[in-house]
């Protein structure tokens, strides 16, 4: 295999996951609170159609990834309401929420499905970029994916060396403790959702403004699924998300170049791999009851309210 | 919501009750939309009985219906009286299969069933478009070059009659009917059921009395596949072209009727004969948005969606009301219901 096109692949393989690294961080984000958010599709939609909205009739990245980041973290408000202040079931809840968003997003976008968008020029930094290999793998990226990096070392900083982190932890963990240190589990639940459906949003929009920059009914095909399996994938560890993130996006741009290494499979076939790679680390990693049981929040997906107990 | 689109809800709702069940078609046609959606949520009541939460109906139909349309273009000479009921059963077995996969994953390696399911949608949804793009699709479309991922029509033995003359009300109905009051024999009177729901009230407790867990759990969800499984074949045999057709996606074959099976259920309280005018009102609102679609150009896909979210509210009130039952306090928690309701309307503009 040529250098070169393992290079291309590598770089494609980034991009294909950032979309991942952003949906799974903040959905990691939510999910250390204890509260399981299953929408993570509907809001990667709806964050998608919404950011594509705003780049079209403004032209501006920012005010794309403002209106998609408050699309999500918008519909992610109504599940935090139903399930923390309404004390729905969280499963429930986060199926309709899904179901909402495609049908919302495949109305809002109605008017949209013929336009293309210039999409994100790619920014190479000055001098580093210039480095033979490291350069281009590392430094000519669009600004979306090296905020990608970002957010995730402020979400590993903020869960393993700050305080607010410890809490988040603390309330995933145990709740009624938290409650009874004098912490508003609530409120506090209510942040850590609505940031991760503000990440989701963004993922959307990184998918309909930057990686393919149009909009297609369902764009997100399935990606808020793989991102919910990611977290479980890196057991709750950050940069075990962003591995994981970018396996995945690797196993997305493979099945585009396998037949070009003329292996004859057909493209639908090969369209599933990325799925049943999902299956396989899902086997692997859950096999082991004890892996599951140690690392995910101890409070994960049970409802409380200080109330009720 | 709809009033913001410029449509007058109360007329929007009286259209969409009157398509769905102010005449004999309307009615008709809202029985044929319920059969999927009840087939499919009475599978989800047995599955949530045993503490499993299955996501996958959309690929235990569409696989049912790839194995029914094989049988059917395999044995296209049986008399109808064999071929039905070998494609509805071949139908079972593919969705069966489908669901014993999830259910072995969970019941063995500790799985959450949630994200199997669903990835075995989209690997259901691909099978099928490879299947109808190649070794199924109808020789005729590759003799015109036209290409459309169909069958082709399948044997006209295997058609489900018709019950009303000149309507579409079929045979899918009674067989829909059927596996419901079947799935409530199976839950309630007999020991299959009495596992399942053991198994999914307390796993300890069953263990502790000989009850396998993982195999329960495996036949749990294999039950809900068979049951979404004979839906996607009663779509195929029951469809006016008689085809199976693939837009590339899972929605234009099952019309999601595999999530939405979920919420009927849910509305149900998990009870496969409460499913049953669950199913027919979740129905209604289907035929109902098509029409209310054609009167107030209203988008369909957004009104089941608004309606999705209702229910949701309605389910999160019970929980509500249970609230404030254990604190033991009198409060009237439907002002706060309705409230929140008109701010999420809100919200989507």
């Amino acid at each position: 295999m040529d250098f070169d096109i393992f290079l291309q692949i590598l770089i494609a393989a980034v991009a294909a996951g950032t979309p991942f690294v952003y949906a799974a961080l903040g959905e990691l984000i939510t999910e250390k609170s204890g509260v399981l958010n299953l929408g993570v599709e509907g809001m990667m939609l709806v964050g998608a159609i919404s950011g594509f909205i705003a780049m079209a009739k403004t032209g501006s990245l920012l005010v794309a990834v403002f209106v998609g980041m408050s699309a999500g973290a918008l519909l992610s408000g109504i599940f935090a309401v139903l399930t923390l202040t309404l004390m729905a079931n969280q499963v429930a809840s986060g199926l309709a929420l899904t179901i909402f968003g495609v049908g919302l997003s495949a109305f809002l976008g109605l008017e949209y499905t013929s336009i293309a968008l210039p999409g994100v020029p790619e920014i190479n930094l000055p001098l580093l970029a210039k480095i033979p290999v490291i350069g281009k793998l590392f430094f000519s990226f669009d600004i979306l994916i090296y905020c990608s990096g970002l957010l995730f070392m402020a979400v590993s900083w903020f869960l393993y060396k700050s305080k607010a982190g410890l809490v988040l932890r603390g309330i995933g963990e145990a709740p009624k403790s938290a409650h009874a240190l004098g912490y508003n589990v609530i409120k506090i639940r209510y942040m850590a959702v609505l940031f991760g459906g503000a990440m989701a949003g963004l993922g959307g929009v990184y998918l309909s403004v930057a990686y393919t920059p149009m909009w297609v009914e369902g764009m997100v095909a399935g990606r808020g699924w793989v991102s919910l399996a990611l977290v479980v994938f890196a057991t709750w560890r950050p940069a075990r998300v962003m591995f994981g993130a970018y396996f995945f996006g690797a196993i997305t741009i493979a099945q585009f170049h396998i037949q070009g290494f003329g292996f004859d499979i057909p493209a639908q076939l090969l369209s599933m791999m990325p799925y049943i790679a999902t299956i396989i680390v899902l086997v692997l990693i859950s096999r082991n009851q004890n892996t599951i049981r140690l690392n995910s929040p101890a409070s994960l997906g049970i409802t409380y309210h200080p109330d009720n107990q | 919501m709809l009033l913001s689109l410029g449509a007058n809800p109360l007329s929007g709702y009286a259209t969409m009750f009157t398509a769905a069940f102010g005449s004999l078609e309307g009615f008709s046609e809202t029985t044929v939309k319920s059969i999927p959606l009840l087939l499919v949520g009475v599978g989800i009541c047995i599955a949530f009985r045993a503490n499993v939460i299955n996501i996958g109906g959309e690929g235990q139909m569409v696989m049912g219906a790839l194995l029914a349309t094989a049988v059917a273009l395999a044995f296209p000479a049986f008399p109808s009286f064999m071929l039905i009921p070998m494609v509805l059963m071949a139908g079972a077995v593919g969705g069966a299969f489908w669901g014993a996969i999830a259910g072995a994953l969970k019941a063995y390696f500790n799985v959450s069933e949630i994200l199997s399911t669903i990835m075995l949608n989209i690997v259901a949804v691909q099978f099928m478009n490879f299947l109808l793009r190649g070794p199924m699709i109808d020789p005729a479309e590759i003799e015109r070059g036209t290409g459309i991922p169909q069958t082709m029509r399948l044997s006209e033995n295997a058609d489900l009659p018709i019950l009303l003359e000149g309507m579409r009300m079929h045979l899918g109905v009674l067989v829909a009917l059927l596996v419901a009051v079947g799935a409530y024999f199976l839950l309630w009177r007999t020991a299959i059921g009495f596992r399942i729901r053991s198994v999914g009230y307390n796993p300890d407790a069953s263990r502790y009395a000989g009850i396998s867990v993982p195999k329960n759990v495996t036949s749990a969800l294999a039950f809900s596949g068979a049951m979404a499984g004979i839906a996607g074949a009663i779509l195929v045999f029951g469809s006016e072209s008689h085809r199976m057709v693939t837009d590339g996606g899972s929605t234009g074959f099952t019309g999601s009727a595999g999530f939405n099976g979920i919420v009927v259920a849910l509305l149900a309280g998990l009870h496969p004969l409460w499913s049953v005018p669950s199913a027919l009102l979740f129905g209604g609102m289907l035929v109902g948005a098509n029409a209310l679609q054609r009167a107030a150009q209203v988008p369909s896909a957004l009104i089941i969606a608004l309606n999705g979210l209702i229910v949701v509210f309605v389910v999160s009130s019970e929980y509500f009301k249970q609230r404030y039952a254990q604190a033991g306090r009198v409060e009237e928690p439907d002002d706060n219901d309705n409230g929140v309701i008109v701010t999420e309307g809100g919200n989507n503009e």
